[in-house]
């Protein structure tokens, strides 16, 4: 059997540095066993980190695309100052929602003890919060482009004719819905994140 | 739109394009048109301008006013305009208001040269020159006597430089060849321009390819229609179509060929576009080709702004500014002159 050792319910230390008289001497590991070799406390921190950093980035695309198109319009058009706020209003939530995620992720992590207590159930902790950062992440950067679009094209029409804003409006309603179901699906694959450990340090 | 320009256009010229949408709204719409050609004469004009966005631009001048001082100031407010638009861009869309600048600067020159053969003042002829097209080296252009001295001395080191280069053998510089090397000159820009919007992707180009286009093929008719009873002979003629347009190639091949105006009617009646506009100039009595090819040329101007985050639209706004301006000058000079029956000959934008 290789990859996990029974006896210790996890994996332990790099095959090829362990003493040959170990008990895991034999073991031969597949490529894919580099996945067990990172703990699970760096896949879970990687993920949370993921998730606010991408999000911001996401958040700060949208806010520069559709704040310089507000600058150069209302400069001929004061009037379009106030009510175009609105689109970078919808940026920033994608920022919050990042915030917010990173937090529930980083609540999630708890020290179980030494390296070799790791149980699978901890693993599949740190991988389901890794993944959660990134879903949540990568659908909030896709929102922020996406309202930070649309919000400059709502500038531009609105400095035009007025009558355009609230039409436009709607459509960024729908874009920042994106953002939204990221945060649910990020919030189900991290809901059954726990840190146990084997209980043997403790 | 390609989703790069999309995603990056803003970083440097999403101020600009406000800013150029923004001076859009302020060109004169149809109820503006409708207030000035009321006008009795050209202090209403003034006063029904400053209700535009011209504002006082001509409140300094003495009155009894002139159509040329009028001219001139809002002249002098588009290149303000350009000025600023210039002064705050970047890299590429510097170069691009640059290459705007070309065809106002062949212009120049050529104005400089004619000028120069009919001996007039120097200063004089710098005053006519289009300020949008100045540069360093318009004051050297009036004593040179020949082609080869202008070309090696000045023309050189002008962004026109590498128009000249192999496209124009050394000419004696008379009034005869004075309009061969406009039009050359003008169609090795026109192609340049053509290839550097195709570096710019794909919202800048497909506004830019279909405007400098549609200029080329304008350029090819006009240069066939007024070659009939000169001497320009047809292989000349032929060398001085732009390699651009709807035109390009098979359509100008047959112009090359073309006698007399209803055979340039025959060769480009293959293209909608150009069959609709003669035949628009055949039904109405008063409507010119020029006019028809200036109504058409407004159209496809203001379909630029329909793209965003792309560069058209900068070029447009300010053709469409050119144009406003001649309907000023039209309007004022028909106010002028009492010709109030012709004051509606003006081609409405908005």
């Amino acid at each position: 059997e290789t990859g996990i050792n029974a006896e210790y319910g996890g994996l332990m230390q790099h095959p090829t540095l362990a003493p040959t008289s170990a008990p895991w001497a034999n073991d031969t590991t597949l490529a894919g066993d580099w996945f067990y070799e990172l703990t699970p406390y760096s896949w879970g921190a990687i993920g949370a980190s993921f998730a606010i950093a991408i999000s911001v980035a996401g958040a700060a695309w949208g806010i520069f695309i559709t704040g310089s198109s507000i600058l150069g319009a209302a400069v001929k058009v004061p009037r379009i100052r106030t009510k175009n706020l609105i689109s970078v209003i919808f940026c920033e939530a994608v920022a919050i929602y990042g915030i917010i995620m990173a937090i529930i992720f980083q609540s999630k992590l708890k020290d179980v003890g030494h390296f070799g207590d790791f149980v699978p159930k901890d693993y599949y902790s740190g991988f389901a919060l890794f993944w959660a950062g990134i879903t949540v992440g990568l659908s909030n950067l896709a929102c922020g482009v996406c309202v930070g679009i649309t919000g400059s094209g709502a500038a531009l029409s609105d400095a035009a004719n007025p009558a355009l804003f609230v039409k436009i409006l709607v459509i960024e309603i729908f874009g920042s819905a994106l953002g939204l179901f990221g945060v649910i699906i990020s919030i189900v694959q991290a809901s059954n994140a726990d840190f146990v450990g084997n209980g043997r340090s403790k | 739109m390609s989703a790069g320009s999309m995603l990056y256009f803003n970083v440097n010229d999403g101020f600009l394009e406000g800013i150029v949408r923004g001076f859009k709204l302020g060109i004169l719409t149809s109820a503006d048109y409708s207030n000035l050609v009321q006008c009795e004469s050209l202090d209403d004009l003034k006063l029904h301008l400053q209700t535009t966005d011209y504002g006082d631009f001509l409140e300094n001048e003495p009155s009894p006013l002139h159509t040329t001082t009028i001219a001139e100031k809002c002249t002098g407010k588009m290149v303000e305009q350009f000025n600023y638009l210039r002064a705050h861009s970047v890299q590429p869309l510097s170069t691009f208001l640059d290459y705007i600048t070309y065809g106002y600067m062949i212009d120049n020159v050529v104005l400089l040269i004619t000028g120069t053969l009919h001996e007039r003042d120097p200063e004089e002829l710098k005053e006519k020159c289009h300020p949008l097209g100045k540069f360093d080296a318009m004051g050297s252009i009036t004593v040179e006597q020949t082609t080869a001295d202008l070309y090696n001395n000045v023309l050189v080191d002008t962004p026109l430089g590498p128009y000249i280069q192999g496209a124009l053998a050394v000419q004696d510089l008379d009034e005869k060849h004075i309009e061969e090397i406009r039009n050359t000159l003008y169609k090795a820009y026109l192609e340049d321009f053509d290839r550097y919007c195709r570096t710019l992707g794909d919202a800048t180009y497909e506004v830019m390819h279909q405007l400098l286009g549609f200029e080329a093929d304008r350029r090819s008719i006009n240069i066939t229609l007024n070659s009939f009873g000169t001497e320009l002979e047809k292989e000349d003629r032929a060398k001085l179509y732009p390699r651009l347009g709807l035109l390009y190639p098979t359509g100008i091949r047959t112009l090359a060929e073309a006698e007399d105006p209803d055979s340039v009617q025959a060769a480009v009646a293959h293209i909608p576009t150009f069959k609709e506009l003669f035949s628009q100039v055949g039904y109405d009595e008063d409507k010119s080709l020029e006019d028809a090819f200036f109504e058409h040329e407004v159209k496809l101007n203001k379909l630029a702004f329909e793209t965003q985050f792309g560069y058209g639209c900068f070029y447009s706004y300010f053709k469409l500014k050119e144009q406003e301006i001649r309907n000023i000058v039209w309007i004022a000079e028909c106010i002028v002159q009492d010709q109030k029956s012709k004051i509606n000959q003006y081609i409405n934008i908005y």
